[in-house]
């Protein structure tokens, strides 16, 4: 076995890149329940990829046999169903767990010097998710699939001059269609993912080129043991955080299996009922709602009367978020040091981006969209205050090492 | 696009236009096979005469209700070119030419494999039950859960017919409404009104069941897959206890 490993290792870098990601890889020890979602956004990725490639060997992207074919994965293929449950419920844990590892971000500033790129390349893997996610949602077939990308493909129309054209381009025909189905079908599942690996490849390496944050914003790598130059709050991530992920995986596929195999559809979240009726480009359904994931960035553009300044400010709420690095001037990286107005404006914020994502849900009535508009300024609130605020802030004494 | 945004602006007032409201609870037992049985038969000689449901096969729904091959072809209605039943293994297809179909009712009849996923027990079961005599309507009955419903009174020998009785309200904002009030029944039908809603109950609980086929066998095996977790997660636990001994 040793002269196996040697013979690889004096080919290719094995034992080097085994020790410089995991068993020599020293993360903080103070890593809390906040820190378990990086791990899992990966199992999902997996889940998804695994999952995905089984769903492809029997799904047919054609607008005459596509919305049959998954039901032929739902009744004939054997464990058909499991498969396309764990992808449908897959694609939501994948938002639920990219939402909460941004928050995880937000909370201790795991965003700020010398993490920027770490974010950069986070933010992009979310933009690519969403397309991937948008794209997927497609292939099913069904009204919901088929009217959603129409409404969100015309709001490229909304652009001036280019906006016609371009949605046209992107659609391949001038209403949803066959074409547009196909070349989804390309982009879900060979062009994103490649990208999406990619991202999180960088995403990974960036991580560990500067080292993790933790709860306590303390740079580890400042006091580091004098002989070993081991960092001494630190510890090598395997065997640690592996068996401590390993708990968190098994707490995680148990809320994930619970969906899959007790409530599948989600209440028509995850699967909108209006779904399981094939696509018709006659017959507009009555209430046409993103997956729930999107429902905040909905809420924002649906609040803006104008139509391309809705489009704008939709936009703008995850452009806003690429910014952050530079927005949030405070030199004191976690919220357990930071001033109140931080707490305030943070917890502000995640009212604001949890009513925005309800109301993009519902019909818009009058007070509805009163509302969508009161919390997408709170949204956008967030950044100007801390803009403005950051830069003195009150802020604690920070400790020199890790507290538990 | 313009269009289907303003579509769009206008669909809260189409909604509110259109929600039938009140819906009748149906008690849904998929355990049931003798009720599933029943349903599958009624499904086979009315619906299917119509509609479609092109993704169902029915020896599927034999080995689901413990069925055997003769059974499943007693219970099959459409037939081949050379007068046989079709075969158990066959999908469950329309008996109805699709073109004659179109021109018979100047729409694509919708297929039912999935549709008791798409509208949901409760509203089938309204459905099939809340047909009045409406002399405006071509086929001389309207629906209340499906105003202006292109589809016939298929099951009216059943049920016989009923008038619906009205009042017209005025609302908050001065417009009339017509109010649903209750059912007359005009023509009783051969089975007495409880009969036909439980015979309509037999039909939604086989609609559901035929819905998505694998619910009960998805939720047995969850119980064994979440069974498996906890002790799983009792270990991952125990695991990290232990490694994390050393770490102060």
């Amino acid at each position: 076995m040793q002269k196996l490993l040697t013979w690889i290792d004096d080919r290719f870098p094995l034992t080097k890149m085994f020790e410089e990601h995991l068993s020599k890889y020293y993360a903080p020890k103070n890593f809390n329940f906040w820190y378990f979602f990086g791990s899992l956004a990966l199992l999902v990725l997996v889940i998804q990829i695994v999952s995905g490639i089984f769903l492809t060997m029997h799904y047919k992207p054609d607008g005459a046999t596509a919305f049959a074919s998954v039901e032929y994965i739902m009744r004939d293929v054997p464990y058909g169903w499991l498969i396309r449950y764990m992808h449908s419920t897959g694609a939501t844990a994948f938002f639920v767990v990219v939402y909460l590892h941004m928050f995880r971000g937000l909370m201790y500033g795991s965003y700020k010097q010398p993490r920027e790129l770490i974010w950069l390349f986070g933010m992009l893997i979310y933009l690519v998710l969403m397309a991937e996610a948008f794209m997927g949602y497609l292939l099913p077939w069904g009204q919901m699939s088929y009217w959603g990308a129409q409404v969100i493909i015309s709001l490229f129309g909304a652009l001036p001059i280019i906006g016609e054209p371009l949605t046209l381009w992107i659609r391949g025909d001038f209403v949803v269609s066959d074409a547009t189905l196909n070349r989804f079908f390309a982009l879900h599942v060979v062009a994103l993912p490649i990208v999406l690996l990619g991202l999180v490849v960088a995403h990974i390496l960036a991580l560990h080129e500067v080292g993790s944050n933790n709860p306590d914003g303390v740079e580890i790598k400042k006091n580091k043991d004098p002989v070993t130059h081991i960092p001494l709050d630190g510890i090598p991530f395997h065997p640690y955080y592996t068996v401590k992920d390993i708990l968190g995986v098994a707490v995680f596929l148990i809320f994930f299996c619970t969906v899959l195999f007790f409530m599948p559809e989600g209440g028509g979240y995850m699967l909108e009922y209006a779904n399981f009726i094939p696509s018709d480009p006659l017959k507009t359904p009555l209430h046409i709602a993103p997956v729930w994931y999107f429902t905040p960035f909905y809420a924002i553009l649906r609040a803006v009367p104008d139509k391309l300044a809705g489009v704008m400010a939709m936009g703008a709420a995850i452009v806003v978020l690429f910014l952050l690095p530079w927005l949030d001037r405070c030199k004191v990286k976690s919220i357990r040091y930071r001033g109140n107005i931080f707490k305030y404006n943070l917890a502000a914020f995640v009212v604001a981006f949890i009513a925005l994502g309800w109301l993009g849900m519902q019909q818009p009535t009058v007070l509805l969209t009163y509302m969508s508009q009161f919390f997408t300024l709170v949204y956008f609130g967030f950044f100007v205050v801390l803009y403005v605020t950051s830069k003195n802030e009150q802020t604690k004494p920070v400790p020199e090492r890790v507290t538990q | 696009m313009k269009k289907l945004l303003i579509a769009l602006c206008m669909l809260p007032g189409m909604v509110l236009a259109s929600s039938g409201g009140h819906l009748d609870h149906v008690a849904i037992d998929l355990s049931d096979k003798e009720s599933l049985k029943r349903g599958a038969q009624t499904f086979v000689n009315y619906c299917l005469s119509c509609h479609g449901a092109d993704y169902v096969r029915y020896n599927r729904i034999g080995r689901d209700l413990g069925m055997s091959d003769e059974e499943v072809t007693a219970m099959i209605s459409t037939r081949d070119a050379k007068g046989d039943p079709s075969k158990p293994g066959e999908l469950m297809k329309v008996a109805m030419n699709n073109d004659y179909a179109k021109t018979a009712f100047g729409t694509k009849i919708p297929g039912l494999s999935v549709i008791a996923r798409a509208r949901g027990a409760d509203w089938l079961y309204t459905y099939l039950r809340t047909f009045y005599v409406d002399e405006s309507r071509p086929t001389g009955v309207n629906n209340i859960a499906f105003p202006d419903v292109g589809m016939p009174h298929v099951l009216w020998e059943l049920q016989g017919l009923q008038k619906a009785k009205f009042v017209t309200e005025t609302d908050a904002d001065g417009n009339e409404q017509k109010i649903f009030e209750g059912m007359e029944l005009v023509v009783p039908g051969k089975m007495k009104p409880e009969e036909y809603d439980a015979y309509v109950a037999d039909l939604v609980n086989f609609m559901v069941y035929m819905g998505e086929p694998m619910q009960m066998e998805r939720k047995s095996l969850g119980v064994w897959v979440l069974l498996f977790l906890f002790v799983f997660t009792v270990i991952a636990y125990l695991l990290k206890k232990e490694y994390w001994k050393d770490v102060h």
